[in-house]
């Protein structure tokens, strides 16, 4: 079988014939797939009239940034930005303070009720949001009475559930003998969690932020549903509300919304072009929504 | 998340500790204080779990009960503070739903949605991920290339694509005399067709990193096979590469089917609330016309409880599909 060794090095490595211009072809029109509109996005906010032909995918006229303060005008960016950072800001950390705490008692604590709080989380994991929609609004806006207030537009992202499976993974990896050392030292199930397993179980932190940050950020179904005030809306219901009464009014709409939607989309693509690594399929799979 | 399994068995403390003393067999522990004895080995661990387990409840568990008891009575909207009786009415609600000529539509959307949205995703996503996999340089510039879309929200897309879209927008200008009258999101044969090449784009990015961690899990000595057997790369990727990420696709499938059920921001605002003529409304948009807008949370309910179970059965005959197959 000495015929192998070459064949698969070929196969992997030097591809013949047609693969080898196919792949770096589909490749490239697929990026260019997926770019374009970004590249469409950002120059069209920055022209005073976006041109729709294919010249004015260079723009020929100067550059501007009117659209930015046209948006600023109709909807208060900073506000909104706010908003929206208080929203994702209070899902973190909701999620990290109560995930932490629910994870460690799931993988390290033996006590009454663990088995059935366990099977609630995997029961959570299958119920959809959208039959929880109608009756968590009601909740939330009357009997709660969270309307237009920053608790109601966090309530449920405040605690990811994939978060508490994430953290509670990477508790159970740790080898418990370390949890019962530290109890015989004396030391209380709180520091055992803060000074043992917190530090080793760092690289969950970073996993569980860049998950439930993108899911409030970019939500936009339910802080929709939940204020009237223009004050208290994050950027993305702002934005959308803009979008959906201009698109039909102003003959030329498109600088100002496509210069809203780079602000929105800013931090999410920055984090993850900063984080890119991190974002694999297993670690995200549940977390992205909307 | 069915690989997740508890270290140890869960239900040994949370159900003992009431009958430690002796009736289970088990010798009385010593040193146990009456706290332990109620709430098991480390009574802390309630506490620790105790804000997860009120957030459940009131956003999950509760509501799940509540929208099956709004489902089967008579609720509407009353000023706050005044009590009022909500009668019990039976499947009056589901009927009015199941009759309803705008739930069949917005259903019937859903599945133009699937159809167009689902082969799409998977073609793509798979020819992506193979040729990601094959790739000898670029490969982490093009892995992100293809995830931007899916970390993006859907808000700040819906922007671009109107004005790719739009009667005056870019693909029509590309189009000239070809571009289609009336326009792609305002054209009711269209409509839904767009929102479903949106979302498959926007999506796309995610079933790709899917796929490629799949490839992985697919023997190299299969291909080898195959090439000995004189397979073209053709050949190779449907004997070997397809049958190899089965498992992948069919969760593919199942999480488009709840995206699709789950449709609301790309309706509401691409076709400016599921027009025209709700050639493209979704469920979840009728949901929120109906309950909010229109104030019947009830039948709402109901709809919602109807959307569940289609999800579920379709999820179930994937599953049995898949099982039937191998």
């Amino acid at each position: 079988m000495s015929a192998t060794t070459p064949v698969r090095e070929e196969l992997e490595r030097r591809p013949k014939g047609a693969s080898r211009w196919l792949v770096p072809a589909v490749l490239t029109l697929g990026a260019l797939a997926f770019l374009l509109p970004f590249y469409l996005m950002v120059i069209g906010s920055l022209q005073a009239e976006p041109d729709t032909s294919l010249s004015g995918l260079v723009p020929s006229g100067g550059l501007t940034t009117a659209n930015y303060a046209a948006i600023d005008g109709s909807v208060d960016l900073w506000r909104t930005l706010l908003n929206s950072g208080v929203i994702t800001g209070g899902a973190i950390l909701g999620t990290l303070v109560f995930g932490v705490l629910a994870g460690y008692a799931l993988a390290v604590l033996q006590f009454r009720g663990r088995g059935t709080l366990f099977a609630m989380v995997l029961l959570v994991q299958v119920i959809p949001f959208q039959l929880l929609t109608i009756p968590l609004y009601v909740l939330t806006v009357r009997t709660y009475g969270l309307a237009d207030s920053y608790l109601g537009m966090v309530l449920p992202f405040l605690v990811n559930t994939t978060a508490v499976f994430v953290f509670r993974q990477f508790f159970l990896q740790l080898p418990p003998d370390l949890f019962s050392a530290a109890r015989i030292d004396g030391a209380s199930e709180l520091r055992v969690l803060w000074s043992v397993a917190l530090p080793l179980v760092r690289p969950a932190l970073l996993t569980v932020v860049l998950l439930t940050f993108i899911g409030p950020w970019n939500e936009f179904l339910w802080p929709f549903l939940v204020t009237k005030e223009a004050d208290m809306q994050p950027l993305a219901v702002a934005l959308a509300n803009y979008t959906a009464n201009v698109a039909a009014t102003t003959s030329n709409p498109y600088g100002a919304v496509l210069a809203g939607s780079v602000v929105l989309a800013a931090p999410a693509v920055g984090l993850f072009l900063l984080f890119q690594r991190h974002f694999t399929a297993t670690n995200l799979s549940a977390g992205v929504k909307g | 998340m069915s690989a997740v399994t508890p270290a140890r068995p869960a239900a040994t403390d949370g159900s003992r500790p009431k009958t430690a003393s002796g009736s289970d067999g088990h010798p009385p522990r010593k040193g146990l204080t009456g706290l332990q004895r109620a709430f098991g080995r480390h009574p802390i661990g309630t506490l620790l779990a105790l804000p997860y387990a009120v957030f459940l409840v009131a956003v999950f568990a509760y509501p799940v009960v509540l929208a099956a008891w709004m489902s089967v009575h008579d609720w509407f909207f009353s000023a706050p503070g005044v009590e009022v009786d909500h009668p019990y009415v039976g499947f009056e609600n589901y009927r009015q739903v199941l009759t309803d000529p705008a739930v069949h539509q917005a259903f019937l959307n859903i599945a133009v949605f699937l159809v167009i949205n689902v082969p799409l995703t998977v073609a793509l996503a798979l020819v992506l991920a193979v040729a990601l996999n094959r790739a000898a340089r670029g490969r982490t510039f093009f892995r992100v290339a293809f995830y931007v879309p899916y970390v993006t929200a859907s808000v700040a897309l819906v922007g671009v694509w109107l004005f790719l879209l739009g009667g005056d927008g870019v693909v029509n200008s590309l189009l000239g005399p070809l571009a289609p009258q009336p326009s792609w999101l305002v054209n009711s044969s269209l409509a839904m067709p767009s929102i479903a090449g949106f979302v498959a784009w926007k999506q796309l990015g995610f079933f790709v990193l899917l796929y490629l961690a799949a490839l992985q899990n697919v023997s190299k000595d299969l291909y080898e096979a195959a090439s000995m057997d004189g397979a073209g790369r053709v050949r190779q990727f449907s004997t070997v590469t397809v049958p190899g990420v089965r498992t992948t696709t069919a969760l593919v499938v199942v999480l488009a089917t709840i995206t699709g059920a789950n449709l609301f921001t790309e309706p509401y605002l691409l076709t400016g609330g599921g027009g025209p003529d709700g050639a493209s409304t979704s469920p979840v948009l009728l949901m929120y016309q109906l309950g909010i807008e229109q104030g019947n949370p009830d039948t709402a309910s109901a709809l919602g409880i109807v959307l569940v179970v289609c999800v579920g059965l379709l999820v179930l005959l994937n599953r049995r599909l898949l099982r039937s197959e191998s």
